[in-house]
């Protein structure tokens, strides 16, 4: 187990600039996701924590250690990909003990780790069988299992799950987040779904346009975003955004509609202002509520856990998630009504300046 | 309903049956011709003219006991094994290895080098004779093994090339990376991990380049002067007399000649069939 220290690391492909000077620290032990849209450079990063891209500037230290020009197999990591990149033509013991092979471990240690590793991951009865003889849970877990037998620094996983149907894909993100309990490696994870972020993570990294927009742990992510990026981002539903301009008596829709603010938040009278909401804080009130945002309801998709509806509002279309169970039908008019001290405002450059 | 479904049924077996059919005359049209080879290998010149198509007495081998006793042929067939075989295995270790670098790894020169590869596709070194019997020359190489060797390899290492970069080129690059994450060195990859994948192309490429070099009387008919080097088409020929041919022992001689690289595909088919519809269902 190891620290990982990440210092303004850049990445340019020719004049093509990925990664724009990134700071990431990680603590022993620590599950830490990168997360973002793709493109946005989080995969090209853990490639440059692996040794597999090399690295335009910066510094990535596993530890003590300056690992910027350490080849692969001498950073004491592995790596889960999203493809499992299974050996086709071994059979799961033999892509579970390659790596012990190729440093010349003794074969009565190898069946003991390999063994051992299986028998972990539920794999022992499958130990014989080929690749191509595996489901997608199974060959999954045989990366997994080829990743734990070398007992490395720093597991990474890339996108390990985006390959599996649903069902599968949260069975197997409760058994990474068990496996981590058990066995305590710190953990760098990518992925481009903030579900899995959110659900696994002891901390998230956001990144976009290959910079970071925000570190933290999951729910202070989604309590606190620093920016609308993030605030649109994390959260599933989206935050609702509305565009306003604030004035004496609250901030003020296109539409006419005043949203009363708790408390004055740090802006000009006049200032363009981003209200943002996240579904699940808006509330059905009688239409002409003052206050209310007006709004005509689209889409209904009761999920019998809560119901979510999609409604044109002034601003454009916004979701809302409630809890109890409504009779409502497209067309219907109504009206919501945000929870007090669940909105974020944000500035005309994005930054969040005030929650009220 | 039922009725038009039957009617597509018994459609679907009457063009199953039409294309067994076909296929059963096309196995008896290609296999007829190797028959008669084999049958009249066991015949004499007489019985070969009185009974073509008789099923011979095969207890009699006279004719494959004196092609091999009283002639060059086991020199040529020597010959023609170590000439295909050398040339094969060159082919094969080469264009592996340039396929490979071609397919994996980035470099500028890639699409050139391919390129340069494929012009040879385009061109029948036959048409190429004269300099290359002149460069032989000059590389006092004519009249020897090496001739033939080297000249099979060039013609064969362009479709060797093209069939090993387009397969290495579609395994995904990811095992690369696991292996090299797992602690491979560069040729442990290619060793390891990417030629057991690769087997199916390369055994395309052996038999696709095997089947004409053994088979190949043009240019050892122009390099080879001494007996000892002729490879078995050309050895073949001196059976050939002016005036009187011994067709039993040519036959004999021919069934030999056969044996080897029908041998080959038998045992390679499976592969090669992997290999010709390898990507075609994924």
């Amino acid at each position: 187990m190891a620290t990982v220290s990440i210092r303004d690391i850049r990445k340019s492909f020719g004049p093509v600039s990925i990664i724009k000077g990134v700071d990431v620290d990680i603590a022993d032990g620590e599950f830490v996701i990168l997360v973002g849209p793709s493109g946005c450079g989080k995969s090209t990063l853990l490639r440059m924590i692996a040794g597999l891209e090399d690295v335009t500037s910066g510094e990535i230290r596993i530890g003590d250690r300056l690992i910027n020009d350490v080849p692969p197999k001498d950073r004491d990591i592995a790596m889960v990909f999203q493809s499992y990149a299974l050996y086709p033509h071994m059979t799961v013991a033999e892509n579970m003990g390659f790596s012990l092979r190729l440093k010349g471990t003794s074969k009565a240690e190898q069946a003991t780790r390999v063994g051992a590793a299986a028998a972990s991951l539920g794999l022992t009865p499958l130990l014989d069988r080929y690749p191509r003889q595996l489901s997608g849970g199974q060959r999954q877990r045989v990366a997994m299992g080829r990743a734990i037998v070398r007992d490395p620094q720093v597991f990474l996983f890339d996108e390990p799950l985006s390959n599996l149907d649903a069902k599968l894909r949260v069975a197997m993100r409760a058994e990474i987040k068990e496996l981590h309990h058990r066995l305590k490696t710190t953990t760098v994870y990518v992925t481009h779904d903030q579900i899995e972020a959110m659900t696994m993570a002891d901390k998230i990294v956001v990144m976009h346009d290959g910079i970071v927009e925000q570190i933290g742990a999951p729910l202070d992510l989604y309590d606190s975003p620093a920016n609308r990026f993030v605030a649109g981002f994390i959260g599933s539903p989206a935050m609702n955004f509305v565009e306003g301009t604030m004035t004496e008596e609250g901030l003020s829709l296109p539409s006419g509609t005043i949203l009363p603010l708790h408390q004055r938040p740090p802006a000009a009278v006049g200032s363009a202002l981003t209200y943002g909401i996240r579904p699940e804080h808006l509330q059905l009130a009688p239409v002409g509520t003052p206050g209310a945002i007006p709004a005509v309801v689209t889409v209904v998709e009761p999920s019998g856990l809560d119901t979510t509806l999609i409604v044109k509002a002034e601003g454009g279309p916004m979701t809302v998630v409630l809890r109890e169970r409504v009779s409502l039908r497209p067309g219907d008019a109504i009206a919501l009504r945000p929870v007090a001290n669940q909105s974020h405002l944000f500035d005309a450059a994005g930054l969040r300046i005030a929650s009220l | 309903m039922t009725l038009s479904r039957e009617t597509t049924m018994s459609r679907a077996i009457s063009f199953g049956f039409l294309v067994q059919i076909i296929l059963i005359m096309n196995s008896f049209i290609m296999l007829y011709p190797v028959v008669v080879m084999v049958f009249s290998a066991f015949k004499t010149t007489a019985q070969i003219f009185d009974h073509p198509f008789a099923v011979p007495d095969f207890t009699q081998v006279q004719n494959f006991s004196r092609v091999l006793g009283e002639t060059s042929m086991p020199t040529y067939f020597m010959n023609s094994i170590l000439v295909t075989g050398t040339s094969i295995v060159l082919i094969l270790v080469l264009g592996t290895m340039a396929g490979y670098a071609i397919a994996r790894y980035e470099s500028r020169t890639n699409t050139f080098i391919l390129l340069f590869f494929l012009a040879g596709l385009m061109l029948p070194l036959k048409l190429a004779v004269i300099p290359l019997f002149i460069l032989l020359r000059d590389l006092h190489l004519l009249d020897s093994r090496w001739s033939l060797i080297v000249t099979y390899t060039a013609i064969g290492l362009p479709s060797a090339v093209f069939i090993m970069a387009g397969f290495l080129r579609s395994l995904p690059t990811e095992l690369e990376d696991a292996a090299r994450m797992d602690g491979a060195s560069e040729p442990r990859i290619m060793w390891s991990v990417m030629l057991p994948l690769a087997l199916p192309p390369m055994a395309i490429a052996a038999i696709q380049n095997a089947v004409p070099i053994w088979n190949d009387f043009f240019f050892p008919l122009v390099f080879i002067q001494t007996d000892s080097y002729k490879t078995l088409p050309q050895g073949l020929t001196t059976f050939m007399g002016e005036y009187t041919t011994d067709w039993g022992m040519l036959f004999a001689g021919l069934t030999i000649a056969a044996a080897p690289i029908t041998l080959l595909y038998i045992a390679l088919s499976r592969q090669f069939i992997q290999g010709m519809t390898a990507g075609a269902v994924k």
